[in-house]
């Protein structure tokens, strides 16, 4: 069906497939649907089984790493000796990505199954689903959606009648984009001020209350119900590239497009098919100026390089950015560069938890030097300043918080420094009054 | 099962003077919460929604409440109240109204929904609230709804696609 387009002939519908219809939502409607078969295949198979059905899947995590989903899962001890956790990732706050969203408010069973399957997996003792605190509607239709589950014998201590026990908490965030780092969830979790922790220790040996905890992207759990009752072959014939990209991703395009919206591609789709079929294209008149490709943590890519990318891991990295969550940020011409770029730097100074110095420091500065540049009193030095400063926010801090403010000001100054040099220059109107 | 409910944002005034929040039925739903989690401290997140559902705000004796009742001290909890920031540590507006700027919807003009917001609620700055008490405006980070620029949060309310002709519209149906 799709929403909030029909589902464009292009697209490979298998997570989004249902998004616009209300029935999907309860759990009769989404067993009419196909719904609970993955779960019911995969409670009479072995734990290792599952693990290794996902590992051929070649599943990557959709929040933004791209790391191995039953590579991952196969890091658990195997004997479960500890309480094991599985922490969901419903934190979506990478600015251009909304796709999280969509799933949970339109087909939320599709993440509890995927959840509960990925819970007998890595032998949780409990799910718990932490929620971003803003995201009120996939609250609310989640929360009931767990609670049918539970009475529909889905989850609780004897699924469907299988012996055994499934448990899954709704948890909600209360508005930290750092809580989206799979530590600060963690910290965030118990209650602790959303802090990225140094790893290693990584999850998978002290993770959630210092128990052995995996955690997952809400688009990668969804996916695993589809893997269960397809197979591994099905998902990893999903490709048109690179076998390392396999399976469909959850596009969202935001911005200067016709249509904007969540599309779901089989990895390697052009990306121009993508901005001009999809989205249909810039608005009347206007051309595209830049595209961020993974969310805003991403280099920034001209139009010409987004559009001669083909969308999947490898094919962003060759042309010098990352897919990441795939929330794509289309920007056309009559879009102010230093402008946007200084309001990324703003996000990321409001977000940054002030633990490293690089980052409190360096997020703040960047955004206060972008505000001298557009209040007119910029100076030819600040372009080094701005790197100089980019640097040490690179690869030095806990989190990549830090790297994700440098990205897209080192890839906006090589690319569009013509823009900074007219604010220098007196070319152009300040865009604010001076600080 | 259930979810810490997304209640209704300044429901209550603090010039009433403090009641104690965990009673009654907020007991029960915390106590039920603590079985759900392995330690009393991870109840912290849903312990202060309930007491913003509750009054409206987090005050200071609200702050010691939370904390006598997980065991934590009342400066943990301030350091854990003030992280986060959709608690609110001072009273607002009866409609709390947060509003996303960030890159992807400030190209889509949300700066312009800002302003319509500021001028026809009459707040006439960000983070302050109209004489009549009726609404605080806020701008906030990315709330993940970008192809439907601009989204804003009207108390719990999510609303997709505003734009500054819809705002008065939108005011209205919060007296």
């Amino acid at each position: 069906m799709g929403f909030p387009h029909p589902i464009h002939p292009k697209e490979t519908p298998v997570l989004s497939q249902h998004f616009g219809e209300v029935e999907a939502r309860s759990f009769d409607g989404w067993v009419n649907r196909g719904g609970y078969q993955g779960l019911r295949k995969a409670l009479g198979m072995t734990r290792e089984a599952i693990i290794e059905e996902v590992k051929g899947s070649g599943l990557r995590g959709r929040g933004g790493a791209g790391f191995p989903t039953g590579l991952k899962w196969s890091f658990m001890p195997k004997e479960v000796t500890r309480p094991h956790y599985l922490l969901c990732n419903a934190d979506e706050s990478e600015p251009g990505t909304f796709k999280d969203r969509e799933i949970m408010r339109w087909t939320p069973h599709a993440l509890i199954e995927g959840c509960a399957i990925a819970s007998y997996a890595i032998g949780a003792v409990r799910c718990y689903i932490y929620i971003r605190g803003e995201f009120t509607d996939p609250l609310e239709v989640m929360a009931a959606a767990v609670e049918e589950a539970y009475a529909k014998g889905a989850l609780g201590g004897n699924v469907f009648g299988s012996g055994k026990r499934i448990e899954m908490v709704i948890h909600r965030g209360a508005g930290a984009y750092i809580c989206g780092e799979e530590t600060a969830m963690m910290n965030s979790l118990e209650g602790k001020r959303g802090n990225p922790r140094i790893k290693p220790p990584f999850p998978a040996v002290a993770g959630l209350f210092g128990m052995p905890t995996t955690i997952n992207n809400v688009e990668t759990l969804a996916a695993v119900p589809h893997i269960m009752v397809r197979g591994a072959e099905w998902y990893k014939g999903l490709c048109l590239s690179n076998p390392k990209s396999t399976g469909t991703k959850l596009i969202s395009i935001c911005g200067h497009v016709q249509r904007p919206g969540n599309y779901e591609v089989t990895m390697g789709t052009p990306v121009k098919e993508i901005l001009y079929d999809m989205a249909g294209g810039p608005r009347p008149g206007r051309t595209f100026k830049a595209v961020i490709p993974g969310g805003s943590s991403v280099p920034i890519m001209t139009a010409q390089e987004a559009e001669e990318a083909l969308f999947d891991y490898e094919g962003i990295v060759a042309k010098g950015s990352m897919l990441g969550s795939a929330g794509m940020i289309v920007m056309d011409d009559t879009t102010d560069m230093v402008y946007q770029i200084w309001r990324l730097a703003r996000f990321y100074a409001h977000e940054s938890c002030a633990q490293c110095t690089q980052c409190r420091e360096g997020t703040a500065w960047t955004a206060r030097i972008l505000e001298r540049i557009l209040s007119g009193k910029g100076k030819q030095e600040d372009f080094q300043l701005l790197l100089d400063l980019s640097e040490n926010m690179t690869g030095k801090t806990i989190c990549v918080l830090s790297d994700s403010c440098a990205a897209p000001v080192v890839s906006g100054i090589q690319k569009f420094r013509g823009e900074f040099e007219a604010y220098i220059a007196g070319a152009r109107e300040p865009a604010m009054a001076a600080v | 099962m259930s979810v810490q409910p997304a209640g209704a944002h300044g429901a209550a005034s603090e010039r009433v003077p403090h009641q104690p929040v965990f009673v009654g039925a907020n007991r029960e739903k915390i106590d039920a919460l603590f079985a759900r989690y392995p330690t009393k401290a991870a109840c912290l997140l849903p312990a202060l929604w309930i007491v913003q559902e509750v009054r409206g705000w987090i005050s200071e004796p609200s702050i010691g409440e939370v904390a006598k009742l997980l065991d934590l001290t009342p400066a943990y909890v301030k350091g854990v109240v003030t992280f986060y920031t959709m608690y609110h540590t001072h009273p607002v507006g009866r409609h709390f109204i947060q509003v996303c700027t960030t890159t992807p919807c400030n190209i889509c003009g949300a700066e312009d929904v800002v302003r319509a917001l500021l001028e026809a609620s009459g707040c006439g700055e960000l983070g302050a609230t109209s004489p009549d008490g009726r609404f605080t405006v806020i701008e906030v980070e990315c709330l993940g709804a970008c192809g439907f620029a601009t989204p804003i949060l009207v108390d719990d309310d999510f609303i997709e696609n505003v734009t500054p002709d819809k705002v008065p519209g939108i005011l209205q149906r919060y007296p």
